[in-house]
């Protein structure tokens, strides 16, 4: 990190509460500690001695590779381990890990009714109604189509509905935020399989299907399904999990997780929607005058920090990297900025490039904890011209509950306001509405 | 199409004018399907009552399939269990989903019999009778009294079933439609 220590100098503050030029941060050492609190101290070194692992030759190389042992506790968290009548979620641990890409294993899901167990050969995709050719098509069939590859993120609707609550409920990015993971998905897009069903004129809509037990149903415009709609099969390079879809979902990228119908076995184009049961009660949101949002849709311009975050503590005084996930259904995301002060004052945070649209963006901003209290916050912009609102903000407009949910429920949808965390003199973090 | 005798800026000019086609025909690898194949899977049912299938119901009728095969989740009488309720239709006060029922929220009945039909009772859905699937609809709509004790519930008048929050919805991006 510190090519030349011989040009150590001290650090520009860009921002209120000790956040670092980049500059200065990939020139310069760490300043001098501050304040009482010592810097943490390296520990003295042991003398290097081989370790056991080093002298017995290792484990056999399996088909299909597993993580060491030492991460088993970097794991989603399940609101329904014994599979009871009721839907099944699993929210991504997106404060222990890194990057944008979301691995398999840890992808969120929510599932009405558990994973079918489908047999690939038997699968079939079946696209009729308002086209000039009803046509089924084969998973083998499907593999000899053009192809396309893209970074999408998916969200559930209802992620983040915790901050619904009047005040702030105590629990990490996990339990607040993990109901989105974002992947490499490739397949078919759906306007490909159009263009040989023809499309009828009046056709304005699609209900798509799945193959679960309560083949759940959504309508979703024509327009979207023309647009950038895809008949995933492959997740980050390999066929779908199981309780991602496999073998194929519908993947309208930016919007809505559920409308993202996995086990996709049926696509109806029709002149209207269809006005299914989570169109018409899970997905409708109440707004503060007792009418209802439909057709949301869209996921919006989104950010939060991951590290740090709720359940880590800060190890000392010193240089920390700020760092967390954006993203949009709109589009790209065009600017991230980062306070430490609560929103007083802000800074750029840097983006991981390449930044693409509808996907995880990685932002980073270095900063110097000086032991003080503090409140991190980020907030981001999308290239639609759409800003991620302060909390405050968002309530103003979508209103706020009366009393405080339980940390897994839905009692509202498609927040989207800033995550703030206080860090007090103890280096604990905390969920805190600032 | 492409031929050997062709100068070389024929063929260049083929291959332009030939390939984007190639690619915009696509592999054509669909298994045409009747219209009698599709009903098989074909059960949606719209809001205007397109797709709706014959057969009916009463409230009465739905009580007996009730008690046999949706009480265990939903309660005894539809006030809810390990399932969300069936019945209430009081004003909401809050933006609390839980505040939300077919009575006060649902726009449509017949999202009604096209849920039943598809994904009730939870551990056999699919398995019940057109009949069976009326009258369950009927006695939910009696539960939240949307309908008369005595109505029939059928393809013709499922869809005249007036829901009281029809007006109640916002599109959030009309644009996007």
């Amino acid at each position: 990190m510190l090519r030349d220590r011989s040009k150590r100098r001290s650090l520009d503050p860009v921002a209120g509460n000790e956040f670092l030029h980049r500059r200065s941060f990939l020139r310069g050492g760490l300043a001098a500690a501050v304040t009482g609190y010592s810097v943490v101290k390296t520990a003295a070194a042991e003398p290097l001695t081989d370790d056991p692992w080093s002298l017995v030759p290792g484990a056999v190389t399996r088909p299909y590779e597993q993580r060491s042992r030492f991460e088993d506790q970097v794991a989603r968290t399940l609101s329904n381990p014994k599979g009871e009548a009721r839907v099944q979620n699993a929210r991504t641990p997106l404060h222990l890990l890194n990057g944008t890409i979301t691995p398999n294993g840890q992808h969120f899901v929510v599932a009405q009714s558990g994973a079918p167990d489908i047999d690939p050969e038997r699968h079939r995709l079946l696209i009729h109604g308002l086209v000039k050719k009803p046509l089924i098509f084969t998973l083998d069939a499907l593999a000899r189509y053009p192809m396309v590859s893209r970074m999408s993120f998916i969200e559930c609707g209802g992620n983040s509905a915790p901050l619904f609550s009047p005040q702030p409920i105590q629990a990490n990015v996990q339990g607040l935020h993990g109901l989105v993971s974002c992947s490499e998905w490739t397949g078919v897009l759906l306007s490909t399989l159009l263009d040989e069903t023809g499309v009828d004129r009046q056709a304005k809509w699609l209900i798509a299907e799945g193959a679960d037990a309560p083949t759940l149903t959504r309508s979703v415009p024509l327009s979207k399904g023309l647009d950038d709609a895809m008949i995933a099969l492959y997740q980050n390079g390999e066929r779908l999990m199981p309780a991602n879809g496999y073998p194929m979902r519908l993947l309208l990228p930016g919007w809505e997780g559920n409308m993202n119908i996995k086990w996709l076995r049926r696509i109806k184009l029709t002149d209207a929607p269809g006005m299914t049961f989570p169109e018409s009660k899970t997905y409708a949101q109440i707004l503060p005058n007792g009418k209802a949002y439909q057709f949301y849709f869209v996921e919006e311009v989104k950010s939060f920090i991951t590290q740090p975050s709720p359940g880590t503590k800060m190890s000392g005084l010193g240089q920390y990297e700020i760092s967390g996930i954006a993203y949009s259904g709109d589009g790209r995301i065009a600017r991230v900025m980062v306070s430490a002060d609560g929103g007083k004052t802000w800074a750029p945070a840097r983006l991981q490039q390449p930044v693409m649209s509808k996907a995880f963006t990685r932002f980073s901003m270095p900063w110097r904890w000086d032991g003080r209290p503090a409140v991190l916050q980020s907030r981001a912009w999308d290239d639609a011209g759409n800003a991620q609102p302060t909390r405050a903000e968002f309530v103003a407009q979508r209103g706020e509950l009366k009393t405080i949910p339980p940390l897994a429920a839905f009692p509202n949808q498609h927040f989207n306001g800033i995550t703030s965390w206080a860090i007090d003199e103890k280096g604990e973090v905390k969920h805190v509405y600032a | 199409m492409c031929t050997h005798e062709l100068p070389l800026s024929t063929l260049v000019l083929a291959l332009v004018l030939c390939l984007p086609a190639a690619y915009a025909a696509g592999p054509n690898l669909g298994q045409p399907v009747n219209s009698a194949d599709i009903a098989a899977w074909d059960t949606s049912v719209m809001p205007d009552g397109t797709g709706l299938p014959a057969g009916s119901g009463t409230s009465v009728q739905g009580a007996l399939v009730y008690a046999a095969k949706c009480a265990a989740c939903h309660g005894a009488n539809g006030q809810g269990g390990i399932s969300s309720a069936l019945l209430g239709g009081g004003p909401i006060t809050s933006i609390n989903a839980a505040e939300k029922t077919v009575g006060n929220f649902w726009p449509y009945a017949t999202t009604l019999f096209d849920y039943i039909r598809r994904a009730m009772p939870w551990q056999e859905p699919k398995s019940l009778t057109s009949d069976e699937v009326y009258a369950l609809t009927a006695y939910v709509l009696v539960l939240n009294q949307l309908i008369g004790e005595n109505d029939v519930m059928s393809a013709t008048t499922l869809p005249k079933v007036r829901m009281p929050n029809r007006d109640g919805f916002i599109i959030r991006f009309p644009n996007k439609l």
